[in-house]
């Protein structure tokens, strides 16, 4: 009776164990692919060979685009991307992770809202709610480098009762 | 009374034409609730061939049943609309809304100044500035809010309104007989009124219908929200849900405990709107920060 309680838990353990790279549960979402601009991936394509720099500075050559609005005071490119392997994201235990997961990178510091994002409260879910539904990555609508949504034009206001394209 | 008058219009424009026939038997036809699958098949049928007919465009009206343990909920998160008014538009386009004269919208995005969150008299939904979202206000969109105990369903005369198996609260449009007396009912102002034929550009038609929801409407009938029935007894959620840039709008099924309806539910500060009526509303308005 014990052996067998022994060998289930033991058999128990190992199911948890070795499922969990990293010692956290990797959950699958379906996801779109990542919204990249178009032809800058793979990043290797021109960083391959390329010295890495690490000091903050203004991108003048390439990138020109990107102005870091995101904790800019305390974080640089490779706080994200990998030096080494530059088609990868960084997490801070060192483990490398796809572009297409890049929520794993998000949650290390925005918990509470990964946490509502896989409940589906944070965010948006398209398709079909019973099984079929897609999650958007935290990249579709946040931009990483300046996550912050700025404000939109609205949609016209309805016509008043009295308006001449509410009237009989 | 309904019958007196399909008499009398068969009487008064005689029998033989087509048309005339097409006008009978919608007058003659029965509430949705008592049609047999057959007289369901031949609604479905003449109002196809209407659609058709009206719009150059084969539509599919289809009258399915709710599903078995199904409750829909909606959730709102106030902390995150914006107020841009994306999803009344794409109520409206998807719904076959009347676009102009009148032009009906189910949703209305009120706006309220921060911090006087209860005081609906002063709220405003003709808001117009430059971009949204505005720093001293948030917005509020209110639509039906699904009742579980609908008022406007209490003081229907004729039974042309009532609550489906799945909560949806939803009309018969050839049952309606126009009184508005459901418009005067609701506390929500969710309600709006055909006062002529919709105007509905043809390219624009939706040809994905419910009998009970986004087929193009009839003179004289009252219409409003219904979480987009064509959609969600297929599995899709509601057109506002989907159109919204922000993730503000949720939706689920309130039996299934696994769903984000659920989740929001019970692990966010909740409330429902003039929960003092005792209307049960089925809508929740959230706060997620």
């Amino acid at each position: 009776m014990r052996a067998a309680t022994y060998s289930f838990l033991i058999l128990f353990l190992s199911g948890t164990l070795f499922q969990l790279p990293g010692g956290t549960a990797k959950e699958e979402f379906p996801v779109p692919p990542p919204p990249l601009s178009e032809g800058i991936f793979p990043c290797s394509a021109c960083h391959e060979g390329m010295p890495v720099n690490p000091t903050k500075r203004e991108l003048k050559d390439a990138h020109t685009d990107i102005k870091l609005h995101h904790a800019e005071g305390v974080r640089w490119c490779l706080d994200c991307h990998d030096p080494t392997n530059r088609d990868k994201l960084k997490l801070t235990s060192g483990e490398l992770v796809d572009f297409g997961e890049s929520y794993l990178l998000c949650r290390q510091c925005h918990g509470p809202i990964y946490r509502d994002w896989t409940a589906g409260i944070h965010g948006k879910r398209t398709g079909y709610f019973d099984g079929k539904r897609t999650y958007l990555l935290c990249v579709h609508c946040h931009n990483p480098h300046d996550p912050k949504f700025n404000p939109i034009k609205p949609e016209p206001p309805p016509y008043r009762p009295r308006d001449r394209h509410n009237v009989r | 009374m309904k019958m007196l008058s399909a008499g009398f219009l068969a009487g008064f424009v005689g029998v033989g034409t087509s048309c005339n026939h097409v006008i009978d038997e919608e007058f003659l036809q029965k509430h949705f609730l008592e049609m047999t699958d057959e007289e369901k098949q031949r609604v479905v049928r003449r109002l196809e061939e209407k659609y058709l007919r009206e719009y150059g465009k084969t539509a599919h009206v289809s009258t399915g049943a709710a599903k078995p343990k199904t409750l829909w909920g909606y959730g709102l998160d106030l902390s995150r609309c914006i107020g841009c008014r994306r999803c009344v538009y794409a109520c409206v386009r998807e719904n076959n809304n009347s676009r102009y004269k009148p032009q009906l919208h189910w949703i209305r995005v009120i706006r309220l100044k921060k911090g006087n969150l209860i005081n609906l008299e002063n709220a405003e939904h003709y808001y117009n500035p430059e971009t949204v979202p505005e720093e001293d206000f948030i917005y509020m969109p209110v639509q039906c809010q699904h009742c579980e105990n609908p008022p406007c369903v209490k003081v229907c005369p004729v039974h042309a309104t009532w609550k489906e198996p799945d909560g949806l609260v939803v009309v018969d449009y050839n049952w309606c007989i126009g009184c508005r007396y459901c418009i005067a009912a609701c506390p929500y102002k969710g309600r709006v009124f055909n006062w002529t034929r919709p105007n509905i550009p043809k390219e624009e038609l939706n040809p994905a219908m419910h009998y009970l929801g986004n087929r193009p409407r009839i003179k004289n009938v009252v219409d409003k929200c219904t979480f987009c029935i064509q959609r969600v007894r297929s599995g899709r959620y509601p057109a506002c849900v989907e159109a919204c840039p922000t993730g503000t709008r949720k939706f689920g099924n309130l039996l299934d405990k696994n769903s984000e309806i659920r989740y929001l539910i019970e692990n966010k500060r909740v409330f429902r709107l003039k929960e003092d009526l005792n209307t049960e509303p089925k809508f929740y308005y959230f706060f997620s920060l």
